[in-house]
């Protein structure tokens, strides 16, 4: 089984969009980012993001999170930053009741993303 | 690159929606919102297939039929499009009454020439000619009313408001679309708490959707406020507070944001009060209606304090 049947599937990702963004859009480190945002269209792209990093299905490769994160990045997007989400992630799953083995492994496929998000 | 057909003439479509490059090359497409939200540009493909994005919101039996919306589409193949028909889109109706309800908002009754399937809260595009249209929300509701209930507000220099307030009169006939839109009650969970907000004629959809819900025997508290500069602009206050009186549940709350106090009515912006005295919104049904910058706003607000996506509804207009 796969991470994201293993996560849950799509249930699963519909159950952290909502957790997942509001410690976002709550957390003063980095709501900036999302200011503006109309949340419908945003949270159908905290959906595609949380698919991703629950190894789920998507079609985003390494050049489109450079493009689609490059004018935050021109904001001061850095590494810090990453580091807030990459804690939200957890927190997520960990409120979820998905066992520790499971949020590394997501932990792993956001992570591996870092040098992409921020442009480097 | 992908070519649009339309009336035996073929039109390159690089990097435009179908509406946009028809209208540019002179072909007269009814259309209103240009954001995928009023359905006005609606058009069926005869030939070739329309990405997914260009049926968004669109009811199943017009999906299965290949209609969609111009504004949305962006043709990644050639495509063979027609007007869809007349019949199927829109319903001839008689304005039975209008009546001022505040100093810039008429309250228009008319009545569907056929049987008109509705929900309050939904909205209809009212025809000023054969292609300029404006969306206007239900009040009224189906079960409780005869007539279709619309408030319209008169808005500064706008064409089709001002149309209606200046030309509009009883008897006359007027040309509606059917009836689009997710904002509204959906019967089930009758033990959820619901928010409504509203700021000017944003009243309309709320005033048919909490009725609605009263008719649908709803349990859980239904808190309606409705803000405006003063207290003129806060219309059918007698009919709510009627309606306060008759349902335990239902409670009205009128908020203006200028002034001095008055009593009877909360001071301030109405996002402002109703999170105020809802600061818990988790498990809540949320409705948003009125004024752009407020609801974008709400939508936010609302989430934060609680609310789930899914159970937010707003119309901003
Ligand atoms: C889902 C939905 C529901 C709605 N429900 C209601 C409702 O219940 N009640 C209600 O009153 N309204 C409602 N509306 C708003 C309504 O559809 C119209 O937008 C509104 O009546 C204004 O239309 P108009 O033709 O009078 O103004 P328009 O002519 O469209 O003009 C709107 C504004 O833009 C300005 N403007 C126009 N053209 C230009 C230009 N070229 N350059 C710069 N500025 C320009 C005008 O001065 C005016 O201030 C709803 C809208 C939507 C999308
Ligand atoms: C952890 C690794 C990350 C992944 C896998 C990721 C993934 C994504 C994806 C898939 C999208 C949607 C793109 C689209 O379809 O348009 C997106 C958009 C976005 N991301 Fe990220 N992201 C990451 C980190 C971050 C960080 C650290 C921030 C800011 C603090 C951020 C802020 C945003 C914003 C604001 C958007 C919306 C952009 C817009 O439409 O304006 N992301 N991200």
């Amino acid at each position: 089984m796969s991470l994201y049947e293993e996560i849950g599937g799509e249930p699963a990702v519909n159950a952290a969009v909502d957790i997942f963004y509001r410690k976002v859009l709550k957390d003063d480190r980095i709501k900036r980012f999302f200011d503006g945002v109309d949340m419908d269209r945003q949270a159908a792209k905290q959906k595609a993001f949380l698919t991703m990093a629950f190894g789920g299905p998507h079609n985003y490769t390494g050049e489109d999170m450079r493009r689609g994160h490059a004018h935050l990045v021109a904001q001061g997007l850095n590494d810090s930053h990453f580091d807030a989400v990459m804690e939200h992630i957890g927190a997520t799953l960990t409120e979820l009741n998905v066992p520790g083995n499971l949020i590394a492994q997501a932990a792993a496929i956001a992570e591996s993303t870092r040098n992409d998000v921020l442009g480097r | 690159m992908p070519k649009v057909n339309f009336g035996g003439q073929s039109y390159d479509c690089k990097d435009k929606s179908v509406l946009d490059c028809l209208t540019a090359q002179g072909v007269a497409i009814p259309s209103s919102c240009h954001s995928g939200i009023c359905q006005t540009c609606m058009l069926r493909a005869v030939g070739g297939n329309v990405p997914p994005k260009a049926q968004e919101g669109l009811k199943p039996t017009l999906i299965d039929q290949n209609y969609f919306l111009a504004c949305s589409c962006y043709p990644e193949e050639d495509i063979e499009v027609v007007l869809p028909n007349d019949a199927l889109t829109r319903v001839r109706a008689t304005v039975s009454s209008i009546e001022l309800l505040a100093g810039d908002i008429i309250g228009i009754k008319i009545q569907p020439s056929q049987t008109f399937d509705y929900r309050a809260g939904q909205f209809i595009n009212f025809y000023k000619d054969e292609t300029t249209s404006r969306s206007y929300s239900l009040a009224s509701v189906p079960a409780l009313n005869e007539d279709i209930f619309l408030h319209v507000r008169k808005v500064p220099d706008g064409l089709v408001s001002n149309w209606i307030f200046n030309n509009l009169q009883v008897n006359d006939i007027v040309s509606i679309s059917m009836a689009v839109g997710n904002c509204f009650y959906v019967p089930g969970k009758p033990e959820q708490d619901i928010l409504l907000i509203g700021t000017g004629s944003g009243l309309a959809p709320l005033y048919g959707i909490a009725r609605d819900a009263l008719y649908n025997k709803h349990k859980g508290k239904i808190r309606l406020y409705h803000g405006a500069y003063n207290t003129a602009g806060l219309y059918l206050a007698e009919e709510l507070r009627k309606l306060e009186e008759a349902n335990s549940n239902f409670s009205y709350i009128p908020c203006i944001s200028e002034g001095p106090a008055v009593n009877g009515f909360a001071k301030g912006m109405v996002l402002d009060v109703a999170l105020a005295d809802n600061p818990d919104l988790a498990g809540w049904r949320v409705f948003l209606c009125g004024n752009p910058a407020m609801v974008t706003s709400a939508k936010t607000q609302t989430f934060l304090a609680g609310a789930a996506t899914r159970d937010i509804f707003a119309d901003p207009f």
